[in-house]
This record gives structure tokens, sequence and C-alpha cells, in this order.
């Protein structure tokens, strides 16, 4: 800690930071460009110039810039003193000099950080009268727009893009007053965090394309917090909403999470909720050949609960549940079918693994890390995920995992960490280890210290090699060539080594093993770690989906009700039972033929869904849900962390509601008739629920994990100084004649009795709980780099506290030599070598279109290259295959035609399926690895 | 002053004040009126006068409006709302522009706030509707033909974007675009 005088008044900040740092972190106005807080300082903008001064004495002072200026204890330093202001005010004029005069058609207008510094400077007249320099602009693709005349060279795009998220297709091109920042040629830019630009540029040169198209400013967009649900790391974001429609999507600062940051899938992938495809009527077909009824929503919900009161009786009521849905949901379904009904919708390999992940995680010797924790790691080692595909935002994290080498080399050389520019020149090409087992490369492998490429088996195997080297309580791995358990060593010696090492794995491959070798490691660490005291081991696992956690903690210790089980009951009751499927397209969780057969052998089914897919087209009842965007709910991310998401804005369609309300409706009408004689205290509770927090109670007394589950937000009661927390922004536009086409007289605000969060204006946006903060904005602060008045200090924790509640703890300090031999997972046979013709298929997550919801954006369907085979060309020629060949994979009753491409980092036996929505649906990921013949 | 002189004086000031303004009120029949035979005559309202509000259009007959959304945010009763859209050539206009007349109190902030004078007050003030719901005025009520005041500006001259045919650097007090492959300084 150092002490510092600011015009006058001393502070306590930090002696790490730099000036500009600890003054914005003390809530202090000073104006900046090119300083960020992840990506450091380069003194480039000279905008946030301060006078300090020598001593005590010292009456004259210099002006120094505040980011290049190591805070030092005793140091008295002036904001306001004329001199460093009218430099402020002189630099940005001529920051502004070629600067274009196009804020009305500008999509960063209201919330710019250069027109919200150029007032702060004071800069308020143009005296510059000659001509302004212009630029052409380029095509960056369908996500991001390109306006280069607003540059103000700070540098903050390509040390984002390039330096810190590893993109190469962006650059710096010309020089000196005529630096251009774009890529070579016109295109799409590749990296999957270009979204970031948007937010990183402190002007209007890169902006968000999908917003632009039906374009509102900040003040307009209504917001809510809300969390991503197209990956299961659950970043934080803040959706913006006009007249109904969700018009884009921004990073909501979470300290443990996100950061600063997230990936191209979270931002771009809204669009699914604006679909004109979305289903916004029931509907109530008798057979298949009957003509559709569209019931309204209550004798929709009358007739399902006739349905459902008949099939219980006969004890044939079967519920399917989601693992992309809220925690409430399911466990509003659960309830109303009752626990031995209520199916995961998962086929068994996944639903087991995903309650072994639950069992893992709460394993003595185990932590599951945060992304934070994940970015402090000085070694890595990943087994069997594509993190920039299958976890993105985590790979973001990875890659800074690599550079904590550097900042140990800077500390050596006493360069402060914040001197972005130096620690990377000091490090070159120096990293920390990454090792990176995979089944077909991945992108991180340019950057890794050990890539392997290896069937899962395999890569298991080598795992559990790894935790014998550690540990040689844990089983040794039989024939293992020797090339491996050298490897193994030099892995298991790089995790020793590390202060702070992780081990990374997941649910893509598939394999139980995968999953367990990966704990097996951990564990065998932590053993080899320990000297009396056990310090646990970090182990991360991506999962499925967005709540898969979630789903799996409501089915906990259940390893049998798997959609696999459900199907084998209907079928061993052909024409007796009724099925409740909610928002799960079963052809994209199991062999096609079975689905038909479970449908077919069906008496009736009931979907609850958003979009049209082949599982509505089943369904003797419809009734439309709602997105993430029109309801609340809580979802559990992949290290256990329960986060809360609100309703954005409440949709006029009386057909559409909350997804857990239209469930508790049904119970409600399934009740009702018949007073709820002997029916399931349960039912009747769930019946009884009239809002979110009555569902929130209910669940709360099931204990366990979900003992605090009303901590996880405030509840709907909360108030601040009286008041609900707004959604709109303060100057929300146009209230008196957004509708008066449609009546002149105003309508009353929706009211929201579930959250504590208002339609309205309404309320102070002050002191405002983490979990509720709908978006930033602070006086004078118009742009999201308000976020620092948020902050309780730059880069650091929520003022109203980080968002959510971890559920998942390892036992403390308990004694690991307590570990018997069935603690040990044990270790696999390695994969058999590929022979007549047949070849291991395993699948690949995709980015752009390996989300079933996202997926529907046309920005990014725009974007995903087209799927391919890939294979590798040894194993090619070996089953005399060649590339750009049409290959067709056949698998159970699957066939999937494909063009064949070469890539020598898919494992040699292998034939790598793309993860998309489209060739899952032929081919199941699922159903894969398995051994498939292709020609 | 005795009892009885006040009661004189004020006998006296009252009886005055009575009389002048019988005359003054009487003097009036004979006065030129101040009033007009609204409607059969009309009055005179300078230029400036804020009533109807209209949409221009720049010199060269586009629409002016921009859909920034700026007169929206400055309306004191919010009864602005319009959405922005633009054409193939990237050139921003509202896909729709809506005013609530039964809620404009005609300050004026909109025209102040619009950078492209597009939205401005005329004299007009003879809005009076029975039905409210005929104060509700879209775009084909409010754009007018001409420019208005102000005839000469054209936002897009100056603004420094690219649209409608008018490249980069072809628009006023703009250098030609920078030559990203020269090395030269
Ligand atoms: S494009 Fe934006 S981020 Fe990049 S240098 Fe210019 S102003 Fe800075
Ligand atoms: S897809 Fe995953 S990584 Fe990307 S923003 Fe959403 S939660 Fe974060
Ligand atoms: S004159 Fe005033 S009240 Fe009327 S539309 Fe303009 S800003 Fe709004
Ligand atoms: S301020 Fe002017 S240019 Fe902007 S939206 Fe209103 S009328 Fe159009
Ligand atoms: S922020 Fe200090 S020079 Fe740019």
């Amino acid at each position: 800690m150092a002490t510092i005088e600011v015009d006058g008044t001393s502070y306590e900040v930090d002696g790490d930071r730099n000036l500009l740092d600890a003054c914005l972190g003390l809530g202090l106005d000073l104006p900046y460009f090119c300083w960020h807080p992840t990506l450091g300082s380069v003194g480039s903008c000279r905008q946030c110039a301060v006078r300090v001064y020598a001593n005590a004495e010292d009456t004259r002072g210099r002006l120094v810039m505040s980011c290049m200026t190591p805070v030092t204890d005793g140091q008295r330093l002036s904001i306001r003193d004329p001199e460093s202001q009218a430099f402020r005010d002189k630099s940005i004029e001529v920051t502004m000099a070629n600067h274009p005069h196009d804020c009305p058609v500008c999509e960063e207008g209201g919330e710019c950080h250069l027109q919200d510094m150029t007032i702060m400077s004071r800069h308020t007249e143009r005296r510059y009268r000659g001509l302004k320099k212009t630029y052409t602009n380029q095509y960056l693709g369908p996500c991001i727009s390109h306006e280069m005349n607003r540059c103000i060279a700070c540098y903050r795009c390509v040390r984002f893009y390039n330096d810190y998220a590893g993109g190469k297709d962006l650059a710096v091109l010309a020089s000196k007053e005529n630096v251009y920042f774009g890529r070579h040629e016109d295109g799409c830019l590749e990296s999957g965090f270009s979204g970031n630009l948007v937010e990183v540029c402190p002007t209007g040169v890169f902006t968000d394309k999908t917003l632009s198209r039906s374009y509102n400013r900040k003040w307009d967009l209504q917001s809510a917090p809300s969390i991503c649900s197209s990956c299961s790391l659950g970043c934080n974001i803040s959706p913006g909403e006009r007249q109904g429609r969700i018009k884009r999507i921004v990073n909501r600062y979470h300290h443990d999470i996100n950061g600063y940051f997230i990936c191209d899938r979270g931002r771009f992938g809204y669009d699914y909720t604006n679909a004109d495809q979305r289903i916004q009527h029931c509907s109530i077909r008798q057979s298949a050949d009957v003509t559709e009824e569209a019931p309204d929503y209550r004798d929709a919900i009358n007739a399902i609960a006739v349905e459902l009161a008949g099939a219980a009786t006969g004890g044939n009521l079967i519920a399917i549940g989601s693992d992309r849905l809220s925690v409430e949901a399911n466990f509003a379904l659960q309830t109303l079918v009752d626990e031995d009904n209520f199916y995961s919708g998962m086929d068994p390999v996944q639903h087991q693994l995903l309650q072994s992940v639950l069992g893992i995680y709460r394993r003595p010797g185990i932590h599951a890390p945060t992304l934070r924790e994940i970015e402090s790691a000085d070694a890595v080692l990943i087994l069997g995920e594509d993190l920039v595909n299958s976890a993105p935002r985590m790979a973001l994290s990875v890659r800074q995992a690599t550079r904590n080498l550097s900042f140990e080399l800077a500390r050596k050389s006493q360069i402060p960490l914040w001197q972005d520019t130096s620690v990377r020149n000091l490090a070159q090409d120096r990293r920390s280890p990454l090792m990176i087992l995979s089944v077909a490369g991945t992108d991180l492998d340019a950057i890794a210290s050990l890539r392997l490429s290896a069937a899962a088996d395999d890569i298991a195997r080598l795992g559990f090699a790894v935790a014998r080297c550690l540990s040689d309580r844990a089983p040794a791995v039989p024939n293992l060539s020797p090339d491996l358990e050298s490897t193994a060593a030099g892995i298991a010696d790089c995790l020793l080594r590390a202060k702070n090492p992780v081990i990374i794995s997941g649910t893509s491959c598939n394999t139980p093993s995968v999953v367990e070798s990966a704990a097996q490691v951990a564990m065998a660490l932590s053993l080899a770690k320990s000297n009396g005291q056990i310090r646990p081991s970090w182990l991360s696992y991506v999962l499925p989906a967005a709540n898969s956690l979630g789903l799996a903690m409501l089915q906990e210790g259940n390893d049998d009700n798997h959609l696999e089980r459900a199907m084998q009951r209907v079928l061993a009751n052909p024409g007796q039972c009724t099925a409740l499927i909610l928002q799960n397209d079963l052809y994209a969780r199991a062999e096609p033929s079975r689905v038909d057969a479970f449908f077919g052998n069906l008496k009736s089914c009931i979907v609850l869904d958003q979009q049209p897919n082949r599982t509505t087209d089943r369904a003797n009842i419809l009734v439309p849900t709602q997105t993430d965007f029109e309801t609340e709910g809580t979802l559990v991310n992949n290290e256990g962390r329960a986060q809360r998401y609100f309703e954005v804005f409440a949709t006029d369609n009386p057909s559409l509601r909350d997804n857990w309300k239209t469930i508790a409706n049904m119970a409600k009408a399934w009740v009702n008739p018949g007073t709820g004689q002997g029916l399931p205290e349960s039912l009747l509770a769930l019946a009884r629920c009239e809002n979110f927090d009555d569902l929130i109670a209910l669940l709360k007394n099931r204990g366990g994990l979900f003992g605090h589950w009303d901590r996880a937000a405030p509840n709907a009661a909360f108030r601040i100084a009286g008041l609900k927390i707004p959604r709109m922004p303060h100057r929300y536009s146009g209230r008196t004649s957004l509708r008066a086409n449609i009546r002149v007289a105003e309508a009353k605000q929706p009211e929201d009795r579930d959250s504590p969060l208002g339609f309205t204006m309404e309320g102070a946006p002050i002191n405002i709980p983490g979990a509720l903060t709908p978006g930033f904005w602070s006086p004078g602060w118009n742009s999201g780099e308000s976020l620092n008045k948020f902050q309780d200090e730059i880069n650091g924790h929520l003022k109203g506290g980080d968002p959510g509640l971890r559920l998942l703890q390892s036992p403390a300090a308990t004694d690991m030599s307590a570990a018997t031999s069935s603690d040990w997972f044990s270790v696999p046979a390695a994969t058999p070598t590929a022979a007549n013709g047949r070849l291991l298929a395993v699948s690949l997550p995709r980015l752009f279109d390996g989300e079933v919801l996202s997926a529907l954006s046309p920005a990014l369907a725009q974007r995903a290259e087209l799927p391919q085979l890939e294979i590798h060309p040894e194993t090619a020629a070996a089953v005399g295959l060649v590339e750009g060949h049409i290959a067709t994979i056949r698998l159970e009753s699957c066939q999937l035609k494909l063009p064949l491409r070469f890539n020598p980092r898919v494992a040699s036996g292998l034939v790598a399926v793309p993860a998309d929505v489209k060739t899952a649906g032929i081919l199941p990921p699922v159903l894969l690895p398995a051994a498939v013949t292709i020609e | 002053m005795s009892q009885i002189g006040r009661a004189v004086y004020l006998t006296w000031d009252y009886t005055w004040s009575t009389l002048r303004t019988l005359w003054d009120v009487a003097s009036h029949t004979f006065a030129k009126r101040d009033t007009v035979e609204y409607p059969d005559e009309m009055p005179y309202l300078a230029p400036r006068h804020r009533g109807r509000i209209v949409l221009t259009r720049d010199p060269e007959g586009n629409e002016r409006c921009v859909a920034c959304n700026l007169c929206a945010v400055a309306c004191p009763t919010d009864c602005i709302s319009l959405q922005k859209t633009e054409d193939e050539t990237g050139r921003w206009y509202p896909e729709y522009f809506r005013i609530n007349f039964s809620r404009c109190v005609y300050c004026g902030l909109c025209e102040e706030a619009c950078p492209t004078y597009a939205i401005q007050l005329t004299p007009d003030f003879e809005m009076a509707e029975y039905n409210r719901q005929n104060m509700v005025y879209e775009k084909e009520h409010l754009l007018i033909s001409g420019p208005g005041k102000y005839p000469d500006y054209s936002f897009y001259q100056v603004s420094g974007k690219a649209v409608s045919g008018r490249a980069k650097g072809e628009g006023l007090n703009e250098a030609k675009p920078v030559n990203v492959k020269s090395l030269l300084p």
C-alpha cells in the first residue's frame, strides 16, 4: 500500500499500480484513451496528464502521463491544476482535429468514450479549419462495422485483438500520421472474440453491425442482468431491448468469470429470440392428419391438465427436462410429474458424466477454479477439450495464463506489470507451460508447450500415466509406449514445479475415462503437493450446456433417469405413456430412428418449446416457451455457481408465460377440479406458487445444494430507497409516442412481481447489488468505461458484490492420505488401431454453429465454416480416401455425407465429425465416439 | 390628521378612482381592437413562433433527418419516437418517425437538439382535434418538400461519412483518403 495526495486529499492506494489506475480506482475523474485495465499502458494518447510534485516543498511540479507513472508512497499530484487541465484540453483538440462530424450517424454516439472525454477535458470548440484526413473503410464481416475516419490511434484494438486474444488478421498498417487499423484486405474478422472490439475501441471505428441493422441508442435500450446461455461458463451479459426485440448484447463485468470480455457466440448469438419462426401460440393436434387447433393459453393448459391427470393415475406420465433451461423450470417439471418420472433428456453417457463431475468437484483435494483463477495459473494441462470451440471465454483465460511467466520475469527485472509493451518485449516468446492433449488439435496449439493428438481413451491413458507419475498410489497404466511414459513424466514434472497448476477437461469427448483421468491427475497432484496441509488442485470441467450442472444437481445421485430409460419405459408400454418434453429436441439427443419409435409409441406428447424442430412436429399439444431474455431463472455454470438472470422485457403475447409459470399453471389446472384429493403435497405446493419467490422457497426446502437458493440474488421484495431497480436508463425516450399509433392513451407499464427490477426508469441506479445491475452508466461516463465507478478498485470486485452463489466446495482440509484404492479411477484399454475400413468417429465442437439456439443467429451462421469431415492424410490413405471426396459415414441408421478435409492434427485412425447443429441432426454427437464405416 | 379629515380624503379617493375606471372602460368603446375575428382574420405569427413540427429536406431534396434520436432524447414529454434504418449506400434515415402532438408542449427543444436542421417548429398552431388519436403524426404527415429554415445546410456534405455516391474525401473540407499502402509519412 502507498499513500498519495491528490489535490490536497490523502488516499491509500495499491503501490503496484500506475497513477491513472489508482486515481480512477478512487472514483476520481481523469480522462484517458489508450490505457485499459487489462491491456495496460502504452502512453500513446497523451490524455491522462497530471501534475506531480517532487516533494512537499515543490510548488512548480511537472506534467507527467499518469498512466505511465508508478504510484510511489507519499506522492503528491494534482488533477485539477490549471496547467494540466489546459494540457488535456489542447491534447484532445489535436486528437479531434481530424475527427469527422458524424456523431449523429455513429453507432457509438451516446455511449462513446471519446465524447465523454472530450466533455471531461472541456474541449468545446473546434478551431482547426484545415482539410480533414479521410480513410476508406473495410468490410469486416457480418458482426462488426468499420468507420476508420473516427480513429484516434490509441492502439487498443490491435493490443486486444492480437496481443490479448491472439488474433492474426487485424493490424496497424501504414505509418506516422496515416496509421490504419484494419485487415490486409476486406474480409470477416476471424477471431471468435472480435466482438470485444466494439467495447475496447473508445470511438466508433468498430461498432456492432447486428445492432446497427435496427439501431437504438444506449439510452433507449432496456436492460436486465442476464447470463449467457450459449455455453457452460455462464458469462454475465447485459442484453438491450427496444420495442420487443433484443437489439444487442454487451459484456456485464463479473470479476471471477468473464471480466471485461465475452466471446462472439455470446455477443452475437441472440437473434433466435427475434426469429420469425418462433412458436407464438399454443396448438393442439389430435393426430398427424387432423387439422390443428389454436386454443388460447388457458384452454391449452386445461387440456394438458386432463392428459396429465389421466396419465398419472395409470402411472404412465413421464417428463423430459432440458439442460439449457433454468433450474427452476426443470424443478417445476420434476415436481409436477414426481422425481421418479422425470428424465434428464441426456443420453446415458452424458448423464452419468455429469453425475460424476458433480461428485468429483466435491472430492477432497479438488477445487473448481473460476476463470480468474485459471488466468492466474502458471501451468495448464488440457485433456480432450478444444476450448476455443467448446468454452470460448475459457480459452481466452488460458491464453492469459500462459503469460504468467512473463509477469514473473518482469517482476524480477522490476518492470511494473502494467507496462504492457515492456513486459511483452521482455518475455518475447517465452510462455508458461500449456499442455494440450486433444483428438484433433485446437486453436490454442500455437502457444502450447506440448500438443498431442490421440483418441479419447488414449488421452485418458496418458492422463492416468501422469497421475501415476505424481503419486505411486494411483494405479499404473499398462502397455504404455516408452515415448508416452516420458511425455507423462514431463507433464507431471511440469505440474509439480508450478505454483498454481490447473487441469482442464470436459465432456466434449463424451468419454468417461477422459473426465476421470483429469480428476485422477488432480487428486494425485494434491497428494504429491501436500505437506501435511492439503491444498486442493484446480480442476475445471467444460460441460455440454448452460445448465448441465444445475440439472445434474436436481437429479443428484440418480444415475438412471436419462433419456434412454425414458425411451425404454415408453417402448415397454406401447401406446400407454404421456410425455411432457421441456424444450429439448430429442432428435439431437439419440439415434433418430429410436426417437421415432419413442414418439410412435406414446399415447400423447406435450411439448414446450420456443423454436420449431422435429420434436415439436411430433407434439399433440404444443405450448410456446420464453427465451432467456423474456423470463427469469437460475443457471449453474461449470464451476457450480448459481447465477440468476432476469426478464429483460415483458412480452405482450398472452400465450408466452414464464416457463416455470406455465408448468405451475399446469399443476394448478390439474389440482383445481378434484381439489387435490390424493395428490402429492409437492404438487399441491407447486400449484400454490404465485410468483418466482414462492418457487424458490420450494426449491430451498429441498435443502442440500439448494439450501441457500434464495441467496443467488435478492428477492422481489428488495428495494433501494423504497424503489425497485430501473430496467430503463434514466433518459429512455419516446415513452408517450412509442405505442401512440396503436392507442394514444399510454398504457400502464407492465408490473414485475417476480423480481426487484421494474420496467420503468424510476429508482436510483446507485448501490445496486452486483446480481441486480442491469448495465453500467454513471454521470459523465456514458460508455462502458463507466464500469470503473462500480468496482471497488480497477479490475476488482463489483462494489455491489460478485453476482452468483458458489454451490460446490470440496471438503476443507480433509486428510488425503485416507484416499483408498476405491477412490482411484481405473485405467481404460488403449484404442485399438483402425481395421477393415472402420474408423473411430469423434465429434468436434463448433464455435459459431455448435449451439442449438445461437446457431439460429444469421450473423453467426454466416461466420461458420462449412461443415467438413477432418482426417489425417495418412489415415485417409490407409482407407483409400482422397481430400475433397464427399465421404459417407454410416452408424446404425444414421448416414452422414460430408466433404473430406485433410488435417494433420487429427489423431490417426480417427475421423472428426463437426458438431454443428445441422450435422448433429443427422448424426447426433452423443452417439460418438464410435467405430463407423466410411467410404 | 383628524378623524374627519381622513374620512373626507378616503371618500374623495374612492369616488375618483371609480369615475376614472368608468372613463377608461367607456373610452375603449372607440379604441382600436387588439383581438381579431379569428378564424375569419388570421393573426401574424413570426417565423420563429413555435407551432406544428415539420421534418424538412436538404437542398438536394433528400430527407434531412438521419435518425440520430437526439430530438427524441431532448424532448421533455417524450412524445417523439423513431427508428433508424439505412439505405443501401449507408445513409441513415428514419424507418418511422412519430410525434404525439397531444403530449407536445411546443418547447422547441427538439429543434435545438437536431444536428441536421431536420426537425423545425413552424408558426402553424391550428392542430385541434375532436379525437385525440388524430394528434399522432407519422412521418408522412410531418415531412415537407423543402428545407424550411437554413435552406443551404446539408449534413451529409460535412459528416465525413460516405453515402449516396459521395465517396470518402468528396465532402466539404475533406482530404483525399489516406493511401494505406504508402510508407511515406
Ligand atoms: S480503431 Fe479504435 S481502438 Fe483502434 S486505434 Fe483507432 S480508436 Fe483506438
Ligand atoms: S458462449 Fe460461453 S464463453 Fe461465450 S459469452 Fe457465452 S458463456 Fe461466455
Ligand atoms: S416541442 Fe418540445 S415537447 Fe414538443 S416534440 Fe419538441 S421537444 Fe417535445
Ligand atoms: S434530431 Fe434531427 S436528425 Fe436527429 S432524429 Fe431528430 S429530426 Fe432526425
Ligand atoms: S491513457 Fe495515458 S497516455 Fe493514453
